[in-house]
């Protein structure tokens, strides 16, 4: 099995879509001829053709509008926005049309697509190159949110979002796209949509990430068990819908949690979870449940090791829970 | 209806009698400073950027002239909005070396206090609103500022720079059509390099570039060589008197080259053909000027070694302060994201600082 990092199983899980399915389009800004500002989308175009991968002008907004057009008249589009910070000028076209048009055509008008799009700090990317969004289009009915956590993962989940009949914000971990590697199948394979992994079992604390953060999370957890404290780790794959019942077992056998984000702590997916936690494991719980997460500021480049929540900080989080 | 570009200064350095404009000698030679500065600025941060030192340069290498060329036709009082391939006018309007390179290295001296990206320069006292990466956003808020300066009766405009790959974006439209609808004096300075990372032109527009777009809008527009610091600043100056006069905004195109890479994380050579670049050296707008001067009896071969030597030692004595210089501290994190540093700020600064402290982050 061939070792691959996460651009390499992303691209290789474009080019069986792209194979199998004659209604998939990729496009997006320097995906076609370059293949892509990260390289995801490389030989693609040559493979299947400039009508089938191509480059756009710049217009985020009207990616995701034609995209939609694209969807509703037989085709499975796969636009990449080339940074989640970029979608913004789309999100008229995300917000009100992507994520309602089913709904709102009383079924008549789906409108599946899967938007990939690189998130997260790491790579002194400032303001603009760093964000983690994903609570903003969580708070989107309608659109369903992945976010794979190594190259395994992501093929099997792209593959997975692809063949889902929803729209599918697909946000991929750029800080670990090449440092993270692993045995990755060429075939095709698909990982399910909703449900989370328990990636480490453990008995004294429920640690919960997703994306990049569930590296941190697992480090984190090796050096909490050197301390004698057992983590259990849930990498949750999929924020929309997520699978509450992988939570809810592992809180109630552990009694305490700690979830992990990247992203602003207020209103982040980690105060989600803790309050989905408080309705299903109230009774068990022996701890408030903790978010370690990065902090209520726009994301200063200078001060990025500061922001994230690193290893060292998801440790401090799991000992500060650990002896409640 | 084609728009034909303007030019006064070909490419063996001869100024055309059909330029009517005044440019003082001090002002010429200040250009081709400013422009050489620039030039050499960009280099180092590119080297810097491979040493590890810098994490991110957006060099602007033949496209000097766009920037000096326009910022020379106006005054200090009229504000100019940034894409971020324009270092030169803000070199131009006065930021030091030495701003320049602390802003660079992301140091505590920083006038954005190392918060964005490289590159991302501004600065308050200039007139010059601190760039922002996303593509195109400059276009409303510079219609805004200068409808600002419109109901204040103020004798300035605002210039906006964008570029032919920003021009696709919604803003586009939406900043053109509101400073058009408003009357507001400002221009819109198109660099149409040919690229936009690597979509070129031709994927970019179907149309004969982005000027044709001031017709739709009912506003003038221009075409010129970017080039040419002659022909920018001409045009430059006349679109300031069009706004003064009531009859803005202002759509200039200028025809330029992006010579270098898109940034430091890009790479050209994966999809521009060989030579290509080259093929713009006689363009250069530094080498043009230089040949002008020359002929002028402004600027020769002594004043030029004298000027670069003491220009190189400049930068190099910048780059090494601004590397000693100690990175903001962590208490720039929180401030200014609101007026007052609100309760959860003000505890996860506290809570930062402990953890810090105990744990030697």
């Amino acid at each position: 099995m061939p070792v691959m990092n996460i651009i390499e199983a992303v691209n290789s899980a474009l080019h069986i879509a792209m194979e199998k399915d004659p209604t998939t389009v990729v496009f997006g800004e320097d995906v076609g001829y370059f293949g892509g500002v990260f390289r995801a989308t490389v030989g693609l175009q040559e493979k299947f053709g400039e009508a089938r991968c191509f480059d756009t002008p710049i217009c985020e907004q009207g990616i995701i509008g034609f995209a939609l057009g694209c969807a509703l008249n037989g085709l499975n589009p796969i636009p990449e926005i080339q940074f989640a910070d970029y979608m913004f000028p789309a999100y008229d076209q995300l917000h009100n049309e992507v994520a309602k048009s089913r709904y709102r055509s009383g079924g008549h008008y789906p409108c599946a697509m899967t938007i990939r799009t690189p998130y997260g700090g790491g790579i002194h990317g400032g303001h603009y190159h760093s964000q983690s969004p994903e609570a903003q289009y969580l708070h989107t009915p309608g659109i369903k949110i992945v976010m794979p956590s190594d190259p395994y993962e992501a093929k099997g989940l792209l593959l997975a979002s692809i063949r889902t009949p929803d729209p599918i914000i697909f946000f991929e971990p750029k800080r670990i796209y090449r440092a993270s590697k692993a045995d990755v199948p060429e075939e095709d394979y698909e990982i399910p949509l909703g449900v989370a992994r328990v990636a480490r079992d453990g008995r004294d604390l429920t640690l919960v990430g997703w994306g990049a953060q569930h590296q941190q999370n697992m480090a984190a957890a090796d050096a909490a068990a050197k301390e004698g404290i057992d983590v259990e780790v849930i990498d949750l794959r999929t924020l929309n819908p997520v699978d509450v019942d992988t939570i809810s077992a592992s809180v109630q056998k552990t009694g305490k949690c700690v979830v992990a984000q990247e992203a602003p702590r207020t209103m982040g997916f980690a105060s989600e979870i803790s309050a989905l936690i408080m309705e299903r494991c109230f009774l068990h719980l022996e701890a408030p449940v903790h978010r370690c997460t990065g902090f209520d500021t726009p994301f200063s480049n200078a001060h990025e090791h500061d922001y994230m929540p690193d290893m060292k900080r998801v440790l401090h989080s799991i000992r500060q829970t650990a002896k409640y | 209806m084609k728009f034909e570009k303007i030019q006064y200064l070909d490419y063996e350095g001869n100024l055309s009698k059909d330029f009517k404009r005044e440019i003082s000698s001090d002002n010429l030679v200040k250009m081709y400073k400013t422009m050489h500065l620039t030039r050499r600025i960009d280099e180092r941060c590119i080297t810097l950027q491979r040493q590890g030192v810098i994490n991110f340069v957006i060099g602007s290498r033949g496209e000097e002239g766009c920037a000096v060329g326009s910022a020379a036709a106006l005054t200090n009082d009229d504000w100019l909005f940034f894409q971020y391939r324009e270092q030169a006018a803000i070199l131009w309007r006065g930021l030091s070396t030495q701003e320049y390179m602390d802003h660079m290295l992301l140091n505590e001296n920083d006038p954005s206090l190392g918060r964005q990206m490289s590159n991302h320069y501004g600065k308050r006292d200039l007139n010059c609103v601190t760039v922002s990466s996303t593509l195109a956003t400059q276009i409303p808020n510079a219609a805004g500022a200068a409808y600002a300066m419109k109901i204040r009766n103020e004798p300035n405009v605002s210039l906006c720079y964008l570029a032919e790959g920003s021009a696709s974006e919604g803003d586009f439209h939406a900043g053109v059509h509101m400073g058009a609808v408003r009357h507001a004096p400002c221009i819109f300075f198109c660099r149409n390099n040919k690229y936009a990372i690597s979509t070129s032109t031709e994927n970019q527009y179907r149309g004969d570039g982005i000027v044709p777009r001031s017709i739709g809008y009912g506003i003038p527009g221009y075409r010129v060589d970017g080039n040419d610091v002659f022909a920018v600043f001409d045009v430059v100056s006349t679109a300031k008197e069009i706004c003064l006069a009531g009859d803005g905004p202002v759509l200039i195109e200028a025809m330029t080259y992006r010579v270098g890479a898109h940034s430091t994380a890009d790479d050209p050579t994966r999809y521009r053909k060989e030579g290509e670049a080259e093929e713009w050296d006689p363009k250069d707008p530094i080498r043009r000027l230089r040949l002008y001067l020359d002929k002028q009896g402004l600027w020769n071969d002594k004043k030029d070694k004298e000027f670069i030597e003491a220009m190189h030692q400049e930068v190099e004595d910048a780059i090494k302060v601004a590397r000693n210089t100690p990175k903001p501290g962590i208490d720039k994190m929180f401030q200014d994201v609101y007026h007052d540093v609100p309760w959860n700020l003000q505890e996860q600064y506290e809570f930062l600082q402990k953890f810090n402290e105990e744990e030697g982050h």
